[in-house]
């Protein structure tokens, strides 16, 4: 197999490679669907040289990114090519690894579950085999890497596609088991962009039962477990707080990266659900709404952690989708990262109730944003509700898609414990209701 | 539902032609109106007097470009001068990619004259721009003048808030270009200007002026611009008010407006101005100098003066009044013009049709896309078991992917082989530059139909059942998406092709039989339709040709249009040779799909 993904890693980095030389290099860091105020590269470029300057990088309103961050693009600024192609093969190896692995998992405790006879007869057709399973990783490499969504933010250096690695990274020590590692990655990934706070919950689900302790409130090894995990986690968050102070010994940054994602001053339009509303809305209502819409994007967590926890892998790819969402400037970038789970998910596919409406409703979004934005910006003939009915319809999309994977992967399971095909008490076909 | 699927698309086909259709009938339209508050109620007075010293300036202006052989430089910016305004130049130089035989000019040189009047009682961050063209020959020489005479009027008035800029410009667009990309200090498409010495305030709108009598029997507005788009409908709205007031012959497409809606001539008349209108949009080129302000966010159109044998005539000061009347009002805007629509058909000058009316239109016609897409889905789904995960196994992608690539390739072929080749070309055959780009364009156009036996040879019997059915799902999402997004940005074009290329793409399979379709498929190609469309155009504008005159017509768009792309940036061949040509291959693999 490691041919064919190398192969596969040639030919995405020979796009990259091409685009990078084309004129089209010029013209998508500027599109609005590609690079956000928070990872736009002309934004890194200006805090550079700010700090060549002698001036804190934080100073004016332009850069948002890490302390870490421009640190380390001060050392490979020359590079910054070759460093975003390689955080992306590295997230596609990092995510064919980790699906590799998590499909050996699940196909072991199938196995199990078969030989114990705990499935029923009829859903023998629901059974995967490692036939349909070898490809998976090697899609779900090349979902990432030939995913237009990839390839644009790649092009446009936005550091969306380090955050991803990070990410990929986190999702790949989780299976993997080194729950240190994974506590790392986690915390770089937080320390990046606060939201994937929320994949605590699935890592350490995950991680437990690796460990075989189930979750139990009144067992001490759950809580040595999870005291543990927590201590890592929040003990490397802290490291790289502590250590971005030092590097600029100030605080600014504080405010600047996180201040920045969490109150949402900057209004540029994008495909995120922020711009438009706070635009229009009147200022004292501001706060509420802004809690709200925060709120609303880590809410999830606790219903999904807990309908899901026996099946953490999932429970990750629903928390990235709903992260890349309901974020406060989302870039397509991050929609990527979470497609590329699409392929591990190919069992699902006959409880998938709308999956052409939705895929074809995202073409469509995809081919109009440009237009809609070039209406509205160069020809003045249309206005921002035009584009915003875009993203609108974008993000109904891709709520859709997710909940369709969501009640798809929950309808799967309960076929797999009560039968294929259901019988109503009297004796007629039923039918499943998601509620 | 299988069996419905063809009533239904013809059904949905015959309503979107009968709504279009429908759109021209009165009842359906709206009547225009004034949008905007800062023009509507406000009283102006016209007073312009000096018609007759306008057609002697312009007389001496004819006079000087006669002796220069070409645009006046220093007598126009002697005159412009000596009538108050700050006169600047600007040259330009531009090569063409082929010489335009329409216009005789392949080196273009010239200069474009312009002075502004500064507003007396504002900042002045706003202008307005008055333009006339310096032709060849003889023509709009009386524009000049009434442009001089309106400076030297405008000049003793003191009600002016905004700049207003009166340019002359040489080698119509191209000047017109090389001014405005000056203006903007934007540079497009590879021009080469000097930059210009003087500015006004941001522009709000321009008016491009063509009149070449002394005295005319009508006055025609042009509205369509680059790549389609139109100004704001109040612009026309303003023209046809002060028609009105001033009791000047107005029309739209050389139209005149009729009252007997309710008759057949009477609608056959707005059908027809309408569809010149439709047919004028699609083909993205500027249809008057006017076209180029619109790209940036300006309000332009162009009046031409018509002198034809009716009774009655209207002088040069009636005209230059309008105008003046025109100006007042531009000049009392508060903010760009925006109430009205930027959207709309003109069946007539006072009648417009709005885009949630003719949507509708498009949308049946792009329905039939969808429905045909999801009964493949459908069909896809239902029939082998072979595709469980939703993507047919590798093989399959590749036997997809590979019509889809060659088809591309042919698109990039069509679109920059034509320009690059034609120093061969002219070499090895007997033609000019412009015809040998016009034959490669052909050529490459035709050899495209070949394609079904190189594909198939690529693939070696790997075709299947549901391999097209997968090649035709993704041409039906493909077009669908294309058109769709044309639609938005220029309805017309997006409309005519959805025309030709949804019944073909609806009904297309390699089981219908081979020989009548890919007749009926070639026949309803883009080229094709293009020039259906020439042939319809010139019906309409009661100029028929014959059919060798068509095809040479037919030659000379092509060529136009080509031009258009490279020295405007018009979208409409790249459009067409990279999008909608291998979208049709696309179709035309289906149906010799073996």
């Amino acid at each position: 197999m490691a041919a064919p993904l190398t192969l596969l890693l040639i030919v995405a980095v020979t796009i990259r490679a091409v685009l990078f030389r084309s004129s089209l290099a010029e013209l998508i860091p500027e599109r609005v669907e590609v690079v956000s105020p928070l990872n736009a590269w002309k934004r890194v470029v200006e805090g550079l040289a700010l700090l060549d300057l002698g001036v804190s990088p934080y100073a004016g309103d332009v850069f948002h990114e890490t302390p870490l961050i421009i640190y380390f693009f001060h050392f490979v600024i020359d590079y910054a090519e070759i460093v975003f192609m390689m955080a992306d093969a590295l997230t596609a190896v990092a995510l064919y690894l980790a699906v590799k692995d998590y499909n050996k998992t699940v196909f072991r405790k199938q196995k199990y579950a078969l030989e114990a006879e705990r499935y029923p007869l009829d859903c023998l057709e629901l059974i995967r085999t490692p036939k349909e399973m070898y490809y998976i990783p090697l899609k779900v490499a090349m979902f990432y890497l030939l995913n237009p969504f990839t390839i644009l933010s790649c092009v446009a250096k936005s550091t969306c596609g380090l955050n991803n690695a990070v990410i990929a990274l986190f999702i790949l020590c989780t299976v993997k088991g080194s729950s240190l590692m994974s506590a790392i990655f986690l915390a770089l990934a937080t320390y990046q962009s606060i939201y994937p706070l929320t994949l605590f919950a699935p890592a350490l689900l995950y991680l437990l039962q690796r460990l075989y302790i189930p979750v139990n409130w009144q067992r001490s090894s759950f809580w040595l477990f999870t005291t543990q995990y927590t201590f890592m986690y929040l003990g490397s968050l802290c490291v790289m707080v502590c250590l971005s102070f030092f590097l600029l010994s100030s605080w600014d940054f504080l405010s600047s990266v996180y201040g920045f994602i969490l109150s949402v001053p900057d209004l540029t339009p994008n495909i995120g659900l922020f711009w438009y509303f706070f635009a229009e809305m009147f200022e004292h209502f501001r706060l509420f709404f802004i809690c709200v819409f925060q709120i609303n994007v880590f809410f999830y967590t606790i219903p999904l952690s807990i309908k899901l926890k026996e099946h953490p892998i999932f429970l990750i790819f629903m928390q990235i989708a709903i992260i890349s969402i309901f974020k406060s400037y989302p870039t397509v970038g991050d929609i990527a990262l979470y497609m590329a789970f699409l392929p591990a998910w190919n069992h699902l596919y006959r409880f998938l109730r709308n999956i052409f409406l939705v895929s074809v409703v995202l073409l469509a979004c995809s081919a109009l944003f440009p237009v809609l934005w070039h209406l509205w910006i160069y020809a003045g003939s249309a206005n921002s509700n035009f584009y915003y009915a875009i993203t609108l319809l974008f993000n109904v999309a891709q709520i859709l898609l997710v909940s369709d994977y969501f009640y798809a992967y929950l309808r799967r399971e309960h076929h797999l414990t009560h039968g294929l095909y259901l019988k109503r008490k009297d004796g007629s076909e039923a039918t499943l209701v998601l509620k | 539902p299988c069996h419905l699927q063809d009533p239904a698309s013809v059904m949905c086909y015959l309503a979107g032609v009968a709504w279009f259709m429908g759109l021209a009938f009165e009842p359906f339209t709206l009547r225009t109106y004034m949008s905007e508050n800062a023009m509507g109620s406000t009283m102006v007075e016209e007073r312009f007097p000096a018609g007759e010293r306008a057609l002697a300036t312009g007389r001496e202006f004819a006079a000087h470009k006669k002796k220069v052989g070409g645009m006046p430089v220093d007598w126009l910016v002697k005159t412009m001068q000596s009538r108050g305004l700050e006169v600047f130049t600007q040259s330009f130089t531009r090569k063409l990619p082929f010489p335009d035989e329409n216009k005789e000019r392949y080196m273009v040189r010239g200069t474009n004259v312009y002075g502004i009047l500064r507003a007396p009682r504002a900042p002045r961050t706003e202008a307005l721009v008055l333009s006339a063209p310096c032709s060849e020959g003889n023509n709009n020489n009386q524009a000049v003048g009434l442009l001089l005479g309106l400076a030297q009027y405008f000049r003793s008035q003191i009600h002016w808030a905004k700049d207003i800029i009166f340019l002359v410009n040489e080698h119509d667009l191209i000047g017109m270009q090389a001014w405005l990309e000056g203006y903007h200090h934007t540079n497009t498409t590879g021009g080469d200007w000097s930059p210009l010495q003087g500015r006004g305030g941001s522009i709000q709108a321009a008016l491009s002026l063509e009149l070449s009598s002394d005295v005319i029997t009508s006055l025609d507005l042009v509205l369509e611009g680059l790549n389609g788009q139109l100004p704001n409908l109040d612009l026309a709205n303003l023209f046809y008010a002060f028609c009105q007031k001033i009791g000047v012959l107005c029309t739209i497409q050389g139209k005149l407006q009729r009252n007997d809606w309710d008759t057949t001539s009477g609608y056959s008349h707005a059908a027809q101005t309408m569809m010149l209108m439709v047919l004028k949009q699609a083909s993205g080129r500027p249809w008057g100098d006017h076209g180029l302000f619109l790209r940036y966010h300006i309000e332009a159109a162009s009046i031409r003066g018509i002198n034809s044998f009716r009774q009655y005539k209207t002088d040069t000061t009636t005209i230059g009044r309008l105008l003046e009347g025109m100006y007042r009002k531009l000049n009392n805007l508060l903010e760009r013009l925006h109430q009205s629509y930027f959207f709309y058909l003109m069946p007539s000058l006072s009648r417009f049709v709005s885009i949630g009316y003719y949507m509708p239109a498009f949308g049946l016609l792009a329905v039939i896309l969808l429905l045909r897409a999801l009964d493949l889905w459908v069909q896809l789904g239902a029939s082998p078991p072979g595709t469980e995960d939703g993507v047919p196994s590798s093989p399959g992608v590749l036997s997809i992917l590979t019509p889809v690539v060659i088809s591309h390739m042919t698109g990039v072929a069509l679109y920059t082989l034509p320009i690059l080749s034609q120093e061969m070309a002219v070499q090895h055959f007997p033609v000019s530059e412009t015809e040998a780009v016009v034959l490669t364009a052909i050529a490459i156009y035709t050899a495209g139909l070949a394609l079904p036996h190189n594909t198939h040879r690529l693939l070696q019997g790997e075709g299947t059942e549901e391999g097209w059915r997968v090649l035709k799902l993704v041409a039906l999402l493909y077009l669908a998406v294309l058109l769709g997004c044309t639609a938005l940005i220029n309805f017309s074009l997006g409309f005519i092709l959805a025309l030709s290329l949804v019944p073909i793409a609806a009904f297309i399979t390699p089981h219908t039989p081979k020989a009548l379709s890919a007749a009926i498929m070639v026949l309803l190609s883009p080229g094709c339709t293009l020039l259906y469309c020439v042939f319809v155009f010139q019906e309409l504008q009661e100029t028929p040709v014959s059919l060798q005159d068509g095809w040479m017509l037919f030659l000379s768009v092509i060529s136009q249009g080509i031009l258009d792309h490279a020295l405007y940036g018009s979208l409409v061949y790249p459009l067409l040779a990279l999008l909608i040509y291998p979208c049709w291959l696309l179709l035309w693999n289906i149906l010799f799909w073996k």
